[in-house]
């Protein structure tokens, strides 16, 4: 392999992996906190149609991660409110939030499908983006995967080291310890679920404004849930999201690069195109043999409904 | 201040009237979305609501809608009742189509009457066989059936994609992803002349009555259910978890499939890679607005096809796209979800400081 | 209890008011008046005891004094005024400290980060481990700071929710059940440390129904009884007897006990039973041997998390072990078979927890009979229910175990506790087991329903049937066993007979101290007098 395509494939592959690294590092807190939004589909689908309805508006790319963090947000709390305050089942609640999302989307974007959005140029950051073979790759990059390491960081402190996360975490273990010596539950996991919705938002903008940038119906295609099934793989840490979301960029990408080289291989692309979801599938297979393993680190409380007696 | 308060016991009143205060919800979040998008909400309601059920032929076409909702509800109903979550009915829809087409392509021009059978056997089998892998993995690997059989439905749609751009694609087609036409004998008996109604619709309704007979009335349903309410007694009672996800999976994946053989066999006549409408997504919708059991559902799907003919109605007169159907069904879950908190819990005023008087 | 210490005499501490005052409190939850018009005061340095039966409001009491609840009524007064305790957090700002029954605390984390999360601000944590070991040696209270709860025996836990307590210097500490999870021993050791701060000042509100441990250590008590205040006492000027009569309103019942038969056909015998647990959090099992035989009762007691779940279960079948042999019920190895499989050779099984397990919550009583009783008592046909057969079953439950109830269609939530499990004691019953487990057969339930309890397994046993009971509270393995053992750390002692042991030897055999198995028939010389506690 000569040495630019492996800077390409590079490249691509970090491109790939970050919006599955924000979003899935967004349901990690979420899911820390004992609550399991499998709505990401949808709130992915409605961050990338807003991000790109007002970038289109305003040509502004950053506004339009705004207005996808809004709009994850608000898709959150619409969850937050069933789930919390009203109770309601979590899986049913968070596949209604991706079905109602995903049509939201289609809907609201009916307009924009043949719209072409000016490409946001990279942020080079000089020196270390010299470095030969990966300086071009990991350091002329789009400002969110910056944010991306940024956001990985901060969880990693956030989680460990801070107070906050260690209540955080303790709410996810037991919420009814938690409010048996003075926890907020309620009130920490809103603010936990709406996080995992601005992840979810700004991810789905990437998507739409920096990634391809373009809007068409169904285009998130899926990566939510590869998301969700990322933070089982990652057994609730985040540096085994950065590690998972990376394979599947590769995934993404090599699948990519063969179909485009050019090579002569007598290989179906749409059966190549399957490829992520099956490698989802394996993972998902390969981490879960172990039932300790899965047991030993997910928030014990992750999808059981919690309401404080008053 | 407004709050919550646990009911003694369940309001047995609001569980029935739950769903009504939610239809009620969804027309009236349909008149406000209609009136912001400068429509008269009136006329959308009349457009959307009445004009697909004001003749005989609009009847018809709402039971061909609710035909493959029913039935892919019904099958994910009996897993959901045991907390096996199959949210892939979409890609088992597909396979049921694939095997049925497969099996009627394999016997173009035959006269037989056995070959509808056979793709009805065919699409069971199919959609059965696609969901014995999230089966497979779960019981033998712990793996969750919640993503992997949603990772199945891109694999499904790619798969079938490959097949009507490739194999099967029909020759004299002029390059569309279609496979041939189905020959007579493997095209589905219509119920009414002049109307595409045809006899899956029967097939629906004896798969309910089924359906209905295994969920409330058989000992496997019972221990579904035991093991959907509470897992432990289950273990206690010896009721085997790993059957229960074979079952539930099984059934709704052979019912999906089933769903899938009528529609290529129905009014499709043949395998296009547009043959996932999203009827396997919506059915989920359909089997928690239908309360998971059999009566509900028939009442659910039919609601669901009006949303979906709604929605081409609206495509149609108002200038609206399609896709409002999927905002309509979205938010009928979303108010049912909602208002079925009152079954466990009642409204009322509470004052700040109860102890100072 | 021998050389049963007094209390001490009430410190005299200059002061006004007394530290807490309640007055008039009432809670209303929807259809239960769980407490009404209660008064109760607390002076600086008292331990005032909490007595009353399971259900009688004691825990609603607490949990309003620390704010968990809101009263619906009544008036609170902390060192003479008025307050409105919004949340535990300003309890403990106040000085109120609370040990929960069932502790409040997080399995996965570490004992200073348990005890940091109850503590104001962000204290280091290196900081705060050093003053842990600094409490706990002042108040004998030994504990590892850096160790993950999970990992604790349940003695240590309840340890670290005390430690988190004083380490808020309380002026008042409410604990709830405290000695339901401790050996005999252990209790001595928590009483020293009450004491010990009660000569500091620190008021203690003491709950418990355990009448002999309030002799032992209160100065006062307040006796609560559906929900209201019967009377105040003094303890040490009472006997049991009267503050039964005032906790129940009549005298405590027993149960009706014939000999024993030792010469009944062998019905379960575990020969030697190994079996790693599934929770990574449980217990393992380690080379038990038991033999229970038609016609007597054979007790297994022990302070809970020792593997009585473990036990439990590969007994049900709920885990199916790797082998055959270690399980033998009824004369079958047994070890690889399935719970319906063991219930067809005449195995049945009352398991500890009511709701969720022994019966599902939701579901009516004529179901829940469809849970164990189905095949048995000819409750299908072909495939199909015949619900009639399954509310005839349910409707007998109910009237031969007097189950107060809706009815057969009166769902197993709406049942109270004692009620609940009267019904699933009788649904196991009423198959004809040949073998009966029973786990826990009266935990939480009131006194008249337990006494009916144990004694429907005292007929049970006389009719021939071979019972075992895992329980933790010892009174109750004495009132009804004809032989115990002790479980501790996944393993057995030996059997003894019931009449011939003492409390005081089960409780050092709780500690995992028994002699050596082959001394079984001796009497046990060697025996450790000091407890380690475990």
């Amino acid at each position: 392999m000569d040495a630019s395509l492996f800077t390409s494939i590079l490249f691509a592959t970090v491109v790939a992996g970050t919006p599955l690294i924000i979003v899935a590092l967004g349901l990690l807190v979420n899911e820390k906190a004992g609550v399991l939004n499998l709505g990401a589909e949808g709130m992915m689908a409605m961050g990338a149609v807003a991000a790109f309805a007002v970038t289109h508006h305003s040509a502004s790319p950053w506004l339009g991660v705004l207005a996808g963090m809004g709009a994850g947000i608000a898709m959150a709390l619409l969850f937050g409110v069933l789930t919390l305050t009203l109770m309601a089942n979590q899986v049913a609640s968070g596949l209604a939030l991706a079905i109602f999302g995903v049509g939201l989307a289609a809907f609201v974007g009916k307009p924009y499908e043949a719209v072409a959005l000016q490409a946001v140029p990279p942020i080079r950051i000089p020196f270390i983006a010299d470095i030969p073979l990966i300086g071009e790759a990991l350091y002329n990059q789009q400002a969110l995967v910056y944010f991306s390491w940024a956001l990985f960081w901060t969880l990693l402190w956030f989680l460990h080291r801070s107070r906050a996360g260690l209540v955080l975490r303790a709410v996810g273990e037991s919420p009814a310890s938690a409010h048996a010596i003075g926890y907020p539950v309620v009130r920490i996991r809103y603010l936990a679920v709406l996080f995992g919705g601005a992840m979810a938002g700004i991810g789905g903008a990437f998507l739409s404004v920096f990634y391809t940038p373009m809007w068409a119906e169904g285009m998130v295609a899926g990566r939510g849930w590869i998301a969700l099934a990322l933070v089982v793989f990652a057994t609730w840490r985040p540096l085994r999201v950065m590690i998972g979301a990376y394979l599947f960029g590769g995934v993404m990408i090599t699948q990519l690069f063969i179909q485009g080289s050019g090579l002569q291989i007598d290989f179906p692309s749409q059966l190549l195109s399957s490829l992520p979801y099956w490698a989802t599938i394996v993972v998902l297979v390969a981490i879960s043999r172990n039932a300790g393993t899965i047991r030993l680190n997910s928030p014990v409380s992750l999808g059981k409904p919690y309401r404080p007696e008053s | 201040m407004l709050e919550l308060e646990a009911r003694a016991e369940p309001s047995r009143l609001m569980s029935w009237a739950s769903p009504l205060l939610a239809v009620a919800l969804t027309l009236a979040g349909g008149m406000v979305i209609f009136t912001a998008l400068g429509k008269d909400p009136a006329e959308g309601f009349r457009i959307f609501f009445l004009n697909p059920v004001k003749d005989l032929y609009g009847v018809s076409e709402l039971l061909l809608k609710a035909t493959p909702l029913m039935l892919c509800a019904i099958g994910l109903a009996i897993g959901f009742r045991a907390n096996v979550w199959n949210i892939g009915a979409e890609g088992q829809f597909m396979l049921g189509a694939v095997a049925a087409t497969g099996v009627a392509l394999s016997f173009d021009g035959t006269e037989s009457a056995l070959l509808l059978p056979a793709m009805v056997l065919a699409g069971a089998l199919g959609g059965a066989a696609w969901a014995a892998i999230p089966a497979l993995l779960r019981t033998r690997f712990n793996a969750n059936e919640i993503l992997v059989s949603l990772m199945l439905v891109y694999v499904a749609q790619l798969f079938v994609s490959w097949l009507v751009f490739g194999p099967w694609k029909d020759p004299d087609g002029f390059n569309f992803p279609q496979t041939r036409m189905f020959s007579d004998a493997a095209l589905m008996p219509m119920m009414l002349e002049g109307t595409r109604l045809h006899f899956g619709f029967v097939l629906a309704l004896a798969v309910l009555v089924a359906g209905y007979a295994f969920m409330n009335r058989s000992f496997a349903g019972f221990r579904m259910r035991v093991a959907g309410e509470a897992p432990d007694a289950a273990r206690y009672a010896g009721f085997s978890a790993q059957r229960m996800v074979w079952i539930g999976l099984l059934l709704g994946g052979a019912a999906a499939g089933l769903a899938g053989m009528g529609e290529v066999a129905g009014p499709m006549g043949q395998l296009t890679d547009k043959v996932g409408s999203g009827y396997g997504f919506a059915a989920i919708i359909v089997a928690f607005v239908g309360r998971l059991n059999a009566f509900g559902i028939l009442l659910a799907s039919l609601l669901m096809a009006l949303l979906y003919i709604g929605g081409e109605q609206a495509q149609q007169y108002l200038n609206l796209p399609s896709s409002i159907s999927m905002v309509f069904q979205g938010m009928l879950l979303f108010f049912l979800l909602g208002s079925d908190v009152f079954i466990h819990y009642r409204l009322r005023l509470r004052r700040r400081a109860p102890q100072s008087d | 209890m021998p050389n049963q210490p007094t209390p001490s005499s009430l410190p005299h501490l200059p002061s006004d008011a007394p530290r807490l005052q309640l007055r008039g409190i009432g809670k209303v939850y929807p259809g239960v008046v769980a407490n009404e018009g209660v008064d109760l005061a607390v002076q600086p340095g008292e331990i005032r005891a909490v007595l009353g039966e399971n259900g009688a409001g004691k825990s609603t009491l607490m949990k309003i004094i620390y704010g968990v609840t809101r009263p619906s009524s009544g008036h609170l007064f902390w060192e003479g005024t008025e307050v409105h305790v919004e949340n535990p957090a300003h309890a403990r700002s106040l000085g109120i400290g609370m040990v929960f029954q069932h502790f409040s605390l997080f399995e996965t984390l570490s004992v200073v980060e348990n005890v940091a999360l109850a503590l104001p601000g962000a204290p280091a944590l290196d900081a705060l481990a050093q003053r842990i070991t600094e409490v706990s040696e002042r108040y004998g209270l030994p504990v590892d700071p850096r160790r993950r709860v999970h990992a604790l025996s349940v003695g240590e836990r309840q340890r670290v929710e005390i430690i988190r307590c004083l380490l808020q210097n309380p002026r008042l500490l409410i604990m709830d059940e405290p000695t339901s999870v401790l050996t005999p021993q252990a209790v001595r050791k928590l009483f020293a440390t009450l004491r010990q701060l009660s000569a500091e000042g620190c008021s203690i509100l003491y709950i418990s129904h355990k009448l002999d441990e309030i002799q032992e250590l209160c100065h006062t008590a307040t006796v609560l009884r559906g929900g209201k205040v019967t009377g105040e006492c003094i303890p040490a000027q009472e006997t049991p007897q009267s503050m039964a009569r005032m906790m129940i309103g009549k005298d405590l019942p027993h149960c009706v006990h014939g000999a024993a038969r030792t010469d009944g056909e062998l019905r379960l015998r575990l020969a030697g039973l190994s079996h790693a647990s599934e929770d990574p959090f449980g217990t393992d099992l380690e080379d038990i041997h038991l033999d229970v035989r038609a016609g007597e009762i054979v007790g297994i007691a022990g302070v809970s998390g020792n593997g009585q779940q473990e036990l439990l279960r590969a007994i049900s079948g709920e885990e199916v072990l790797a082998e055959k042999f270690p399980v033998q019920i009824c004369g079958v190895e047994a070890g690889r078979l399935k719970p319906a499989e063991r219930r067809r050779l005449g195995l049945c099984f009352v398991p500890e927890e009511r709701l969720g397990r022994g019966a599902v919550p939701g579901m009516s009583l004529a179901d829940n009979a469809l849970l164990t009783a189905a095949r048995g008592q000819g409750m299908l046909a072909g495939g199909f229910v015949r619900f009639a057969r399954a509310r005839d079953f349910a409707r007998q439950c109910i009237a031969a175990f007097n189950v107060k109830c809706g009815g057969p269609d009166a769902a197993a939530k709406s049942l109270s506790g004692g009620n609940l499990q009267k019904f699933i004691v009788g649904r196991e019953i009423l198959q004809a087991p040949r073998l009966l487990v029973c786990a826990q057969p009266t935990w939480g339930v009131d006194v008249g329903a337990a006494t009916f309890i144990r004694q429907s397994l005292i007929d049970l046993r006389d009719r021939g049937c071979a019972v075992l009971v895992i329980s933790e509270e010892l009174d109750e393995l004495f009132e009804i066993c004809d032989r115990i053992a002790v479980i501790a750390q996944g393993r057995l002692s030996p059997t003894r007979p019931a009449g011939t042991t003492t409390l005081e030897d089960i409780g050092v055999w709780m500690s995992g101290m028994w002699p050596a198995a082959d001394l079984e028939h001796q009497p046990p010389a060697g025996m450790p007098t000091e407890p380690a506690d475990a």
